[in-house]
């Protein structure tokens, strides 16, 4: 019997077991490592600028420290799991992507209000544009997470 | 010194993110050889921060700051094992595109390195 088949017998794991693991397993993974990685990036980053040069950019440094915390929580809800962590981390994806597009079009109309880079100028040009593509994917992941009729 | 293992190191990394970016399209999970792979770039990384630490020791003063530097050199030593952690969590072809994203951002990374560490005299 091909085993690549077969790793999940469908009784062996209760359908709310399921429901509550999926959204951070397969793709799902692949974020929780990203939104890791962002996590330690821009918290590591934001609290050293914070601590060690807080009035050369206080605007930019709080701002990143804001996008850490957005990363940290959808990186809890997506290792979590279950409906409502699916449905939360919808909202906070949201969230990402608003405070991206917002933060990336102000660095561009009015550079004057920041005194340094954050993690969301330029729409994350600094991060591979990495800021602007992961809450599009999250998005795109998690509703397509969504709990099908079979599974209740 | 830096800048050689820098190279080595970015170069390390784009192959590794090449080679499971394969195994991503032919729908595999990492495999032996590609845990192997992993931890080649790592020591690579390892022996970059080594060499930089004793530089720094030495006298040289990273242009962007020695706590950045060692922040961003600490990061990319730990990169690609957390990768590889994940890789081994997610059997799937996804392990393999974690392991790709890993490689990537390591080589961001180096970039970043080379910038903080100050130009031409590395």
């Amino acid at each position: 019997m091909a085993d690549t088949t077969t790793t999940r017998e469908p009784d062996a794991v209760s359908t709310w077991d399921k429901a509550q693991r999926r959204i951070g397993e397969g793709p799902g993974r692949l974020l929780v490592s990203v939104y890791g990685v962002f996590t330690v990036a821009a918290g590591s980053r934001s609290a050293y600028q914070l601590i060690a040069q807080y009035h050369k950019a206080p605007l930019s440094y709080v701002l990143s420290a804001v996008s850490a915390v957005v990363y940290a929580v959808i990186l809890v809800l997506l290792v979590r799991g279950g409906e409502s962590a699916r449905r939360v981390a919808l909202l906070c994806c949201a969230a990402e992507l608003t405070g991206v597009l917002v933060i990336g079009t102000l660095t561009i109309v009015t550079p004057s209000l920041f005194h340094d880079q954050t993690v969301w100028s330029y729409y994350g040009a600094g991060y591979l544009f990495i800021p602007v593509i992961l809450p599009v994917t999250g998005i795109m992941w998690l509703r397509r997470a969504a709990p099908t009729p079979a599974d209740s | 010194m830096i800048s050689g293992l820098t190279i080595a190191v970015s170069a390390a990394a784009l192959l590794l993110a090449a080679w499971c970016g394969y195994a991503t399209w032919r729908d595999q999970p990492t495999k032996d050889w590609h845990v192997i792979g992993m931890a080649v770039v790592s020591l690579l990384a390892l022996a970059q921060l080594v060499v930089a630490v004793v530089e720094v020791a030495n006298g040289h003063k990273p242009s962007g700051g020695s706590v950045i530097f060692f922040l961003y050199a600490v990061g990319a030593v730990l990169t690609v094992p957390a990768a590889g952690f994940m890789s081994l969590l997610e059997r799937t072809r996804w392990g393999s595109a974690i392991v790709t994203v890993g490689g990537i951002v390591l080589a961001a990374l180096e970039l970043r390195l080379v910038q903080i560490w100050g130009g031409g005299h590395g």
